[in-house]
């Protein structure tokens, strides 16, 4: 006999009816459903929204990118409170000498940084001065959003010209135009030349300290230089006051490698390179691409963790369908007798009830999925996360709701056909 | 003549309750023609139920032949046994049997459901079915909201929604009033002036009377046939 899509929709039909006819029963058999599904969504858009934070900041670096970066390792010398100090820490001209020689490097950019306060007419904000070379923009993957960024002859020229990043702009010149406009480092003037597109940058941590590039200052190389030499000085807080010069060659060099393959072994010339150089290890190399697989290996194992701690809410959701269908079967008993009296065989039987609990779980996925997608706004609303609802994840969860309204529907409907009639027409 | 479309061949039935073993019926030789009226009667536990129910293919004989149209009805499975049902047999209970959730039109046209009728031919029949047993102003009406009679008449409507080859009633009129149990006898016996066949169980000489067949039945044996 073939089914027809009347048929179906008769058979959904009279399952409806009976789900009305009990509503506050229905609802309540639904709710575990619902929950199960909304957490399923819920979670899996948390995790997702989680790990997009860890690959967008990643990306930032360039995920052909191998970026070395002097650290300023804690020495024993240093631990007196009271004096002053002069060290020497990081990366070194001969380091980029011998870097620039291996094979399959593009490029390598060097930076020399310091956090300084940056002046306007009208206001101050701090950021992070990055001394750098015309390349840095395209190693590093940065857009300009107005004006330009600056030129190998104004590097050679050590001119006074300064490209600022995004969250600078907009709190020293929040109205009106920049490129032209005077700022103040210390005490030289740069013209702003342009300004940098806004990144994405949560203030989460996660495997590696967060930067926010928004406040970056970029300006030539030789013009920080000239300006701000290789020290870098810190003031200490503690019972007297002091502070520390340290001399810093370079704060960064970023390597880029021209085949993502390479990245590996070119990782690890730069790591004997360095190991040769330096006593002390005052450096650290971050490889992007590791660290984006690393995180999408958590992003897995956080899905698993949480898709299945809904599954089990959603298997304690179709138990509880179980329950009640078993419950109606009994209740209807002698209506299974009529139908069987008027001609219906047992697969009808079975279909009937297992139509209802489809339905009924599919009405739980359905307002699991509403909830599922308010949830994660509230989430993201109150605690600044980011999270993504993605297609699958309502796809899978209301596919699972469906599959679990079959599964624990057909125990129920089953014992339902096997009524004998003759008993089912005699219950009472 | 008319013909035989009913033929019982020394039917037993036999439950098992707990240990013991209960002989209901005890070997019935039974023909019913086409058109026909009949009443069985006889006192509680004389099988009378359990008869009607093999004739409704709804319960199988231990032993004998049962030919319904000459198919051999007591060899087939249960999928057979509801597809039997289905097309060849119409039900009247005691207690109505309605399904309390569905209206009038739905309840009639349940046999067709299960035959595989679509909507609009359901329908049709279903209202026609109501004029016919005068409840054309209820179809809307759920069970509930109607009186005992005309819960009956719709039951009779139900039970010729399929066309069915013989109507079987089980005390058609126990759970109702004299006055409305006769107005649901002479429904009954229109239709079958009108060709249907009827079985009618009963233990009310008054209803028997009605048919122009009577059947006595005791412990599991006719003992009187006229």
């Amino acid at each position: 006999m073939k089914i027809k899509i009347y048929h179906i929709i008769k058979i959904l039909k009279f399952g409806w009816k009976n789900i009305y006819l009990h509503k506050l029963r229905s609802s309540l058999t639904i709710l575990g459903i619902v929950f199960g599904v909304a957490s399923v969504i819920a979670m899996l858009s948390i995790g997702e929204g989680a790990s997009y934070e860890a690959r967008e900041k990643i990306k930032q670096l360039g995920s052909n990118n191998i970026i070395i970066r002097s650290f300023n390792p804690p020495s024993p010398v240093k631990t007196s409170q009271t004096t002053s100090f002069i060290g020497i820490y990081g990366l070194k001209f001969e380091d980029f000498q011998q870097i620039k020689t291996i094979p399959s490097i593009e490029e390598i950019v060097p930076t020399w940084e310091c956090r300084e306060d940056i002046w306007s007419e009208k206001g101050k904000t701090t950021g992070r001065i990055v001394a750098t070379y015309p390349s840095f923009l395209n190693v590093m993957n940065l857009e300009i959003e107005e004006g330009r960024f600056f030129t190998e002859i104004e590097l050679k020229n050590s001119k006074n010209v300064a490209v600022i990043g995004y969250s600078i702009k907009k709190s020293l010149f929040p109205l009106g135009k920049v490129v032209g406009k005077r700022i103040k480092i210390r005490n030289y003037y740069f013209k702003v030349i342009g300004v940098v597109k806004e990144k994405a940058v949560s203030l989460t941590g996660t495997t590696f300290e967060s930067e926010d590039i928004n406040f970056d200052v970029y300006i030539p190389f030789t013009t920080g230089r000239i300006y701000f030499g290789r020290y870098e000085i810190s003031n200490k807080r503690g019972p007297f006051w002091r502070w520390e010069r340290n001399f810093v060659e370079y704060h960064r060099f970023i390597v880029k490698v021209s085949d993502t393959s390479k990245i590996l072994t070119v990782a690890s010339y730069i790591e004997k390179i360095l190991s040769r150089n330096h006593r002390n290890k005052d450096y650290e190399i971050l490889i992007p691409l590791q660290l984006l697989q690393q995180a999408e290996h958590t992003k897995r194992i956080f899905n698993i963790v949480l898709g299945s701690i809904a599954a089990i809410s959603l298997i304690v959701g179709g138990i509880g369908i179980m329950n009640i269908m078993l419950a109606t079967v009994t209740e209807r008993t002698r209506e299974i007798g009529i139908r069987r009296a008027v001609g219906a065989k047992r697969r009808d039987i079975i279909n009937q009830f297992v139509a209802e609990s489809v339905i009924l779980s599919s009405i739980g996925g359905f307002i699991g999925i509403l909830l599922g997608i308010v949830i994660p706004h509230i989430v993201s609303k109150f605690s600044g996360m980011t999270t993504i609802i993605t297609f699958w994840s309502i796809f899978l969860s209301f596919t699972i709701s469906v599959a679990v309204g079959i599964t624990f529907g057909i125990y129920p409907a089953k014992k339902a056909a096997n009524l004998d009639p003759i008993e089912a027409l005699r219950y009472e | 003549m008319n013909k035989v479309i009913i033929d019982l061949q020394n039917i037993r039935k036999i439950y098992k309750l707990g240990m013991v073993e209960v002989e209901v019926l005890k070997g019935i030789d039974l023909q019913i023609k086409e058109g026909e009226h009949i009443s069985i009667m006889g006192p509680s536990g004389s099988g009378k139920t359990t008869l009607l129910n093999i004739i409704g293919c709804l319960d199988k004989p231990t032993s004998g032949k049962y030919l319904l149209k000459n198919e051999k009805v007591s060899e087939f499975d249960d999928d057979k046994l509801s597809e039997i049902r289905s097309k060849y047999i119409g039900f009247i209970f005691q207690q109505f049997n309605l399904i309390p959730q569905l209206n009038v039109i739905e309840n009639i046209s349940l046999p067709l459901y299960y035959q595989g009728a679509d909507e609009k031919e359901m329908r049709e029949k279903a209202i026609h079915l109501a004029e016919l047993v005068g409840l054309a102003d209820r179809i809307y009406h759920r069970p509930s909201e109607l009186s005992g009679g005309q819960q009956q008449r719709v039951a009779i409507a139900r039970a010729l929604a399929n066309d069915p080859l013989i109507i079987l009633a089980d005390e058609p009129t126990g759970n109702l009033d004299t006055k409305t149990g006769r107005e649901i006898m002479n429904l009954l016996c229109k239709l079958n002036e009108q060709g249907k066949t009827l079985l009618v169980i009963t233990h009310d000489i008054n209803i028997a009377n009605y048919s122009k067949k009577i059947i006595k039945l005791l412990d599991g044996r006719i003992v009187n046939e006229n």
